[in-house]
């Protein structure tokens, strides 16, 4: 399907006619990515009332009252908001910086045990995390490590599904002579992996990067779990917090204030990577 | 060597795993089965002196109660999950109840009540209807007699809120500040085009019981209306009214209530007289514009003034447009209860708690007039509905309690009519469970995916999920 | 000490670093990970569950949970349902992806505004699904603007309510999983494609290759590995298909469970019962699944790669 269609666009059409047709489905499918963000932020500026009414285009004069309203409730937004940062910032770190350093070990070294531990590796990636859940849980329960942010971060260094991506894209763009050359130069090992290896992976590095933080930003599941101190809770916790207010205080625009609120600094955050992406093409250093 | 090493390390976790799992086998298998069942020689822990009052909620609600009723705590300024009363802090948990987090949160925090240090047992914690009877009918709630809250303070509670916590056993284990009768809304504009009147009188008798409910919905049908927005709308009332409980004898029962909420509902889905949306979404809400040409909902005080867009121009609450009558049955929504749990440090502030914000007649008129609670007192509430009793207006006139909803007449003989019939006295501990789901199987029934015995049979299967103790069929 | 030795003693103090660099991601994972992974499989073969603030068991029961899974058979409808809404919503995505990826690529496109819509694309991923599905009710709902537009133009007749119909809800389900994952599908492939090296694309250009030719021949082979990963783990995450249609049908897989996925149906021992055992057998019949279903991937993938 898509070999036919691109043959087409090619052989039949010139440049111009291509072009059209790539900024048609463009624009469709960008329409389709910011439609979402423009009716949250719609929603975030009209009031509970307001929103009975079903759909608008148009914004409403709520907004501030929404914000006030949030800032009013039990719950900390701000406060959570540096958790979320906080968790997620080092779970995006430590995920990046040890998958590609447990994919590097696989991919650059030969030594016995390498096949066997990489095809755990690729099993374990497999589980379901909802398969663990209970177990994790009570695990941690048994320890006493409840209420605190350990079992949220640190088990992203064992990250089967960014180490995979890791190893993947080593494969097609990190030749070993890289390697072998920096080690006639006289570099350590963990010198090269961290002053060589690292920026060469740089675009795959940022990838990573966004898809664990922003994971991790999202994740309601686990954390809900674990933290019920208040001044632990992550974002998402906090919105279905004030998603279970009762009745009488029950303010949808409230709850799109918060969720817009929430995905503000995510924004943020990609934009900045996002440009890392693109830059990471002058990697050019992976070819010489 | 290495690979020695690692093959240690592995062995060692596996070990360890293998260690963990047969220790939480262990700690558990004494009492294989048990912690179900409310003991009724069970012996409570309650003493005096603990330094932090623990409470667990799932939102601000009493908190906000607290603050603005109860007499001698002091709400701590800065953070608004700590305050202190006599002396004593008190520290709120407060956990959402989103995918059922509330509860398994607590009951993981209960079950180690006995062990927990004197700071961090649970001293209070609120639950609502649906699923209370689960913890009523265990041994983690202390029945309020052993906290020294006699018959005589509760006297003038409704009956259905001491039903909804009374255990097996027959023994008080809660109490509630609110009362949630529900009643029928309707639209007046609606009921003069199509029944000629929206005298209320004559409303009643167009939905006085259901079949002549069905009938009614036809007419509505006819005029492009529809009787309810969504077919969950008439659940509760139905569901409120059975003569059999969900479960008898380990075995799950429909009620024949229950069963004709479905044959009804089935015919209403059939005519167009109701969408099968569910409450709270778009389709639901829009009857509360004349736009949305909804006849009726069924609901309790809090639904209409806060719910029904009453503050939104255009709105058939802003225009004052609602007419409320009783309509077929007696029935409540929502509700919160409050209970001491076994093993608390401080019995006396529970007591006081429960004394002051629940069976203290001042306070109950005070959460009416600042919070338009329907509060838990029979005769404050018909005083309050027959006018005896004055509330202060805006400008602190004594006046009557009234509703701009509905045009300025006061609904409360309703809601206390509404109160008085209710009997939850079949109320079982898997009722949350099995309501959701039965709604849930029928949805499909109403739309024409399945028959009905089909829909049963995939309620039986959701039930053994959610209830693995009980037999089906 | 000759000079064979002293490589040769290097290239094993060499490779020793290779364990060095896995004991981060190992002993996490057996911390974290194994042990209740252990405890998972130790489990379903025991009765045992608690329900609240009942508990029952455990009790030794050997295979009864897995044969009763079998038995009740849900497991192959639950499974199916997840295939199908995977490739509703996978089929379009790779589609997509790969021609974003070649027109993002192709340096004779130059397309204005690239790096807009590059960043534009993955944006739906931001939003939690929950919000997104809250929007989508909004959208889709009897009385919503879909609806409105499709009766206002005269294409249907009636408001057509899509989670009511098991195509609607499904196609649905699809759209949103598509939506939300076509832009990382995207990035991934572009990350790889932009990791190609530059210069065999100047050498096709100087034989006088055309775009189309430079894609199929130097892009697609080069990016095989990116291609499986993406593969893979989209299988593995269709597998695991959960919060979309758990948030849209409020967990009933509505209507009549069509869209029901295997997560759902493990979300329900673990939610409100926490069912060791059955949850347990579950968990182990979809790893199992999972397991033999990427093998087959793995395969045809090196199988290709051998062909090369």
């Amino acid at each position: 399907m898509a070999r036919a269609k691109n043959q087409n666009f090619s052989k039949g059409l010139n440049i111009h006619t291509r072009r059209t047709i790539s900024y048609v489905v463009l624009s469709i499918l960008s329409f389709f990515c910011l439609i979402w963000f423009y009716i949250l932020f719609i929603n975030a500026t009209r009031s509970n009332s307001d929103l009975t009414t079903g759909f608008s285009l148009l914004p409403s004069n709520y907004a501030f009252k929404n914000w006030a309203g949030m800032r009013k409730s039990t719950s900390d937004f701000v406060r959570g908001m540096i958790n979320s940062i906080f968790t997620s910032g080092c779970s995006a770190v430590l995920c990046v910086y040890f998958s590609t350093m447990t994919a590097y070990a696989i991919h650059a070294y030969d030594f016995k045990l390498k096949k066997a531990l990489y095809t755990f590796i690729l099993a374990v990636m497999m589980i379901p995390t909802q398969v663990t859940t209970l177990g994790f849980v009570t695990m941690l329960n048994q320890i006493g490590l409840v209420d605190s942010y350990i079992p949220i971060i640190i088990p992203s260094i064992a990250a089967p599904v960014s180490f995979f991506y890791m190893k993947q894209y080593m494969d097609s763009t990190l030749p070993l002579e890289i390697i072998e050359a920096a080690r006639i130069d006289g570099s350590g090992e963990v010198r090269t992996f961290n002053s060589i290896i690292l920026p060469i992976m740089k675009p795959a590095i940022a990838v990573q990067a966004i898809f664990t933080f922003v994971g991790s930003w999202n994740n309601y599941f686990t954390p809900a779990l674990i933290l019920t101190e208040e001044k632990k809770k992550t974002l998402p916790i906090l919105i279905a917090d004030l998603r279970s207010a009762d009745f009488k205080k029950f303010d949808m625009g409230v709850v799109y204030m918060t969720i817009a609120f929430s995905i503000f600094p995510v924004i943020v955050i990609y934009l900045i990577l996002s440009k890392n992406i693109v830059g990471g093409v002058a990697a050019g250093s992976v070819k010489g | 060597m290495r690979k020695k090493a690692l093959s240690v390390l592995l062995t060692t976790a596996m070990v360890a795993s293998m260690f963990t799992a047969c220790g939480s086998k262990d700690s558990n298998s004494n009492s294989s089965t048990g912690g179900s069942g409310s003991d009724k020689n069970h012996e409570y822990t309650v003493s005096n002196g603990g330094k932090v009052l623990n409470i667990y909620v799932w939102n601000d609600e009493f908190i906000n109660r607290m603050k603005d009723h109860m007499p001698g705590y002091v709400a701590d300024e800065k953070d608004p999950l700590l305050g202190t009363l006599d002396g004593v802090t008190v520290k709120w948990t407060q956990v959402a109840s989103d995918n059922n987090a509330y509860q398994n949160n607590l009951d993981e925090k209960l079950q180690k009540q006995a062990t927990a240090a004197a700071d961090d047992k649970i001293d209070m914690f609120l639950m609502e209807a649906d699923y209370a009877l689960k913890y009523v009918d265990s041994n983690y709630t202390v029945p309020v007699d052993k906290l020294g809250i006699t018959a005589d303070d509760t006297k003038n509670m409704y009956k259905y809120t001491k039903d909804v916590v009374t255990d097996a056993n027959g023994q008080l284990k809660g109490l509630s500040w609110q009362g949630c009768p529900g009643i029928l809304f309707y639209n007046r504009a609606a009921a003069k085009e199509v029944l000629g009147t929206d005298d209320q009188a004559e409303v009643q008798k167009a939905v006085a019981d259901w079949d002549t409910y069905v009938a009614t919905a036809q007419k509505m049908v006819d005029a492009g209306y529809k009787m309810t927005a969504t077919s969950n709308d008439t659940y509760r009332v139905y569901s409120n009214n059975v003569t059999t409980k969900w479960v008898e004898d380990g075995k799950v029962n429909v009620d024949a209530n229950i069963k004709k909420w479905a044959e009804d509902t089935k015919k209403l889905v059939d005519m167009k007289a109701c969408g099968t949306a569910d409450l709270w979404s778009d389709d639901w809400s829009a009857g509360f514009y004349p736009t949305g040409k909804v006849f009726c909902y069924f609901g309790p005080a809090w639904l209409i003034n806060f719910c029904m867009a009453a503050d939104k121009e255009g709105s058939i609450a802003y225009e004052g447009g609602w007419g409320a009558t009783e309509g077929p049955q007696g029935f409540f929504w929502g509700g919160t209860w409050i209970a001491g749990c076994d093993f608390t440090d401080n019995a006396d502030l529970v007591k006081k708690i429960m004394i002051n914000m629940t069976c203290t007649d001042d306070i109950l008129v005070d959460i009416v007039v600042k919070d338009n609670d329907f509060t838990n007192s029979k005769p404050v509430m018909e005083a309050l509905a027959n006018g005896t009793k004055k509330v202060q207006d805006a400008d602190g006139n004594e006046v009557e309690y009234s509703s701009p909803v509905f045009g300025g007449i006061n609904p409360l003989s309703f809601y206390a009519k509404s109160a008085d019939k209710i009997d939850l006295s079949k109320l079982t501990g898997y009722d949350q469970g099995c309501n959701e789901k039965f709604q849930q199987a029928m949805k499909n029934y109403f739309l024409g995916e399945c028959s009905y015995d089909e829909a049963l049979k995939l309620f039986y299967k959701d039930i053994k999920v959610v209830y693995p103790n009980l037999k089906t069929e | 000490m000759s000079q064979s030795k002293t490589r040769n003693s290097k290239a094993v103090s060499y490779n020793k670093w290779g364990y060095i660099f896995l004991i981060p991601f190992i002993v996490v994972y057996l911390l974290f990970q194994l042990v209740p992974l252990v405890t998972t499989i130790y489990y379903s073969f025991f009765d045992y569950y608690r329900m609240g603030l009942v508990y029952y068991g455990p009790f030794a029961n050997g295979i009864n949970n897995y044969t009763q899974i079998i038995n009740d058979g849900y497991i192959f409808t639950y499974f199916k349902n997840t295939i199908i809404m995977w490739i509703i919503g996978f089929v379009p995505q790779i589609l997509v992806s790969l021609l974003l990826g070649a027109w993002f690529s192709d340096n004779r496109l130059r397309l204005k505004g690239e790096s807009f819509f590059k960043t534009v694309i993955y944006l739906p991923n931001l939003i939690m699904a929950s919000a997104f599905a809250m929007l989508f009710f909004t959208l889709t709902s009897e009385r919503g603007p879909i609806n409105q537009i499709l009766t206002g133009l005269h294409i249907i007749k009636e408001p057509y309510i899509f989670l009511d119909h098991t195509a609607g809800a499904r196609g649905l389900v699809g759209f949103m999983n598509f939506i939300m994952w076509f832009g990382n599908t995207t990035i991934l492939l572009l990350a790889g494609m932009l990791g190609i090296d530059v210069s065999l694309f100047e050498a096709a250009e100087v034989d006088g290759a055309t775009s189309n030719q430079k894609f199929f021949r130097i892009t697609l082979p080069l990016l095989r590995p990116i291609l499986v990963y993406v593969l893979i783990t989209s299988l593995i995450g269709g597998l695991q298909m959960f919060d979309v249609p758990q948030i849209l049908t409020k967990g009933s897989g509505a209507p009549m469970e069509t869209t029901k996925t295997l997560i759902m149906y493990l979300n329900e021992y673990i939610k409100i019962t926490k069912n060791y055992g059955m949850a347990g057998a579950i968990s182990v019949i979809l790893f199992v699944l999972t397991g033999i279903l990427s093998v087959i991937v793995f395969q045809f993938s090196d199988n290709k790669t051998k062909v090369k």
